[in-house]
């Protein structure tokens, strides 16, 4: 315990001066180049963040001062050293800091943000149409019907299920662990190797046009562009087939994520979510990317997932002893 | 200076000869092929491509016939194919049987039934397309089947850090040829519909040249001295999906085969 406590402590530390890293803007920064003049994105990268979406209540500000953060940040690397008792079977399973998988000690995407919602302004979500209302009242209610989340497979979310990491959409958005991306750029095609679900982004930079509306992909269908020395992917012809959406979308959503590279070791990652079936007008949030380490192993997760049987089979047998338990009723 | 040319030619002549002998079913190239180049001067391989093959079924000779399940009658059944290999698969005894086993159990065993990554190299010859990504240090290639992913690590080389489904591959060029060394599997794939089967010990050695500007010639020679008693190869051709608007579409097969894998899990009484 003392160890991690040290360990998390020198974490403080390190973080203070990543942050103070981060913060001296390289404004003088000339983006490399790749031989067609496109600015060169590549290698990996990590969104890690401790950054929430939407600001937290009782906040009403834009940003943290510096103090803020470097004490937020320390606290938290301490929290997550702690989140398990050496020696218990939670630890074994989950304990993320001994594989190296809590954010505390992830490239660090620090800002002083209060939020990853830019606009609006005051960081919230803008306001359901009437039509999202009844959207998500109807996808709550076929949830409601289709039994408890431990009834059938179809009732997990998508991530348990190892279909879609729900916060790698797209849009991309860390989660707790394992946030880390590839980035290759060849002519006409730039690809985002997502590590979770070893999912593949393959972008056309070439104009190629849009999939008729008619098909529809889980993680929709991109395309993409230069403006100026940032890349903008333009997502669209999302499904709908699944109960849980990103935050509440419709199939409708169009998706605009942008990438400017502002200094050797951070990306800007912008996305704007444009859904007026579903929101009164559109949103967007920003959050760094720090340079990461490679490679990226395969992330294989319904070759081993395990967890999605057992969770099935012990609410079976849970069931089954209660039966056993219960005196016969008649 | 002539005559050494004259030589030159007769072995390169004799060499292409007897490499078409040993090769498995003939797709010749009268020629050789200057591929497009990349801006590090590379072959340039980019691009949508998909094996027109029955090797998925069998990747040896095999004769039609029926399918596993009843109700698809004609649809499922299996159509008669030439093959891929060198000749008859050299396995161990003990691992023929395996074979053998698998074949019988297929309905139930083959990984691809569920949706599990396709392994190296049946994902090549599966009949859906894949995309070939190039940049001079890492070169992509990602299968629309189960958006199998395979990083060929150009530069930055090393070993196998762990066991994998799709294997661990360093490549480099020779002349026309990417030639990809691929370690690190784990036990679980197969290389085809039929059964066969590798262990851990795989080693997989694939040599891709563009045949033309619209195929590929594609042979692995695959290694497993734990499963066959020498190595021994595979040989097609490989097509361009030459569609103007060619590109993967989304097969994420997971949620296809839930009712399959964990249906017998579902709560009784719930629909």
């Amino acid at each position: 315990m003392l160890r991690r406590l040290v360990a998390a402590t020198a974490l403080g530390s390190a973080i203070a001066l990543l942050f103070v890293s981060t913060t001296t803007a390289q404004t003088n920064y000339k983006v490399p180049r790749l031989a067609d003049g496109h600015p060169d994105f590549q290698g990996f990268w990590n969104n890690t963040t401790y950054t929430p979406l939407e600001r937290p209540k009782g906040i009403d500000r834009e940003f943290f001062t510096r103090e803020e953060v470097v004490e937020q940040m320390k606290r938290a690397a301490v929290d997550e050293a702690e989140q398990t008792t050496p020696g218990t079977v939670a630890d074994v399973h989950y304990d993320f800091t001994q594989f190296g998988l809590d954010r505390s000690q992830a490239p660090l995407s620090v800002n002083l943000r209060t939020s990853l919602i830019v606009d609006p302004p005051d960081g919230h979500f803008p306001p359901m149409t009437d039509e999202g209302k009844r959207l998500n009242a109807a996808r709550a209610e076929a949830r409601k019907r289709a039994g408890a989340i431990t009834d059938a497979a179809q009732n997990q979310p998508l991530s348990v299920r190892c279909i879609l990491m729900d916060r790698d959409g797209p849009p991309m958005l860390a989660g707790a662990y394992n946030n880390n991306y590839q980035i290759v750029q060849a002519p006409d095609t730039v690809m985002i190797l997502v590590e979770m679900l070893h999912s593949p982004r393959i972008i056309p930079t070439n104009g190629r046009p849009a999939l008729p509306a008619s098909i529809r992909q889980i993680e929709g269908n991109s395309r993409g562009r230069w403006d100026g020395d940032t890349l903008v992917i333009e997502t669209t012809n999302f499904t709908d087939m699944f109960m849980f959406a990103f935050q509440g979308a419709s199939a409708d959503m169009k998706l605009t994520e942008r990438f400017t590279r502002v200094s050797d070791d951070t990306l800007t990652y912008r996305f704007t979510v444009n859904d007026p079936k579903v929101w009164t007008r559109p949103w967007t949030a920003e959050v760094p990317w720090k340079k990461g380490v490679g490679p990226i192993f395969e992330h294989a997760c319904h070759e081993g997932n395990y967890s999605l049987t057992n969770l099935l089979r012990g609410a079976r047998e849970d069931e089954k002893r209660a039966r056993e338990k219960k005196p016969a009723s008649n | 200076m002539k005559h050494w040319v004259g030589r030159a030619c007769i072995v390169a002549v004799s060499a292409i000869a007897v490499l078409s002998l040993a090769a498995p079913p003939a797709y010749g190239q009268a020629r050789p092929y200057r591929a497009p180049r990349t801006a590090d001067g590379k072959p340039n391989l980019s691009g949508v491509y998909q094996a027109i093959s029955e090797a998925y079924w069998d990747i040896e000779p095999h004769s039609a016939a029926p399918g596993q399940v009843r109700e698809l009658g004609a649809s499922n059944a299996v159509p008669g194919g030439l093959g891929i290999t060198d000749g008859p698969l050299p396995y161990k005894p003990e691992a023929l049987a395996k074979k053998r086993e698998n074949f019988a159990k297929r309905i139930t065993l083959d990984p691809e039934i569920k949706c599990y990554l396709p392994g190296t190299p049946r994902g090549m010859y599966m009949p859906y397309p894949f995309q070939i990504i190039q940049t001079p240090a890492y070169i992509m290639i990602v299968s629309s089947y189960a958006r199998a992913v395979r990083t060929i690590y150009m530069t930055d080389q090393k070993e196998a850090p762990a066991d994998s489904w799709m294997g661990w591959s360093n490549g480099h060029w020779e002349g026309e040829t990417l030639v990809i060394d691929t370690t690190g599997f784990n036990d679980q794939s197969w290389f085809d519909r039929a059964g066969n089967f590798h262990s851990d010990q795989l080693h997989v050695v694939e040599r891709i040249t563009a045949a033309d500007a619209d195929h590929l010639s594609y042979e692995a020679t695959i290694e497993d001295p734990q499963t066959f008693t020498r190595p021994w190869k595979i040989a097609l051709p490989i097509y361009r999906r030459v569609e103007k608007n060619a590109q993967l579409l989304e097969f994420n097969c997971v949620p296809f085969v839930e009712d399959l894998i964990y249906g017998s899990l579902r709560k009784p009484s719930s629909n």
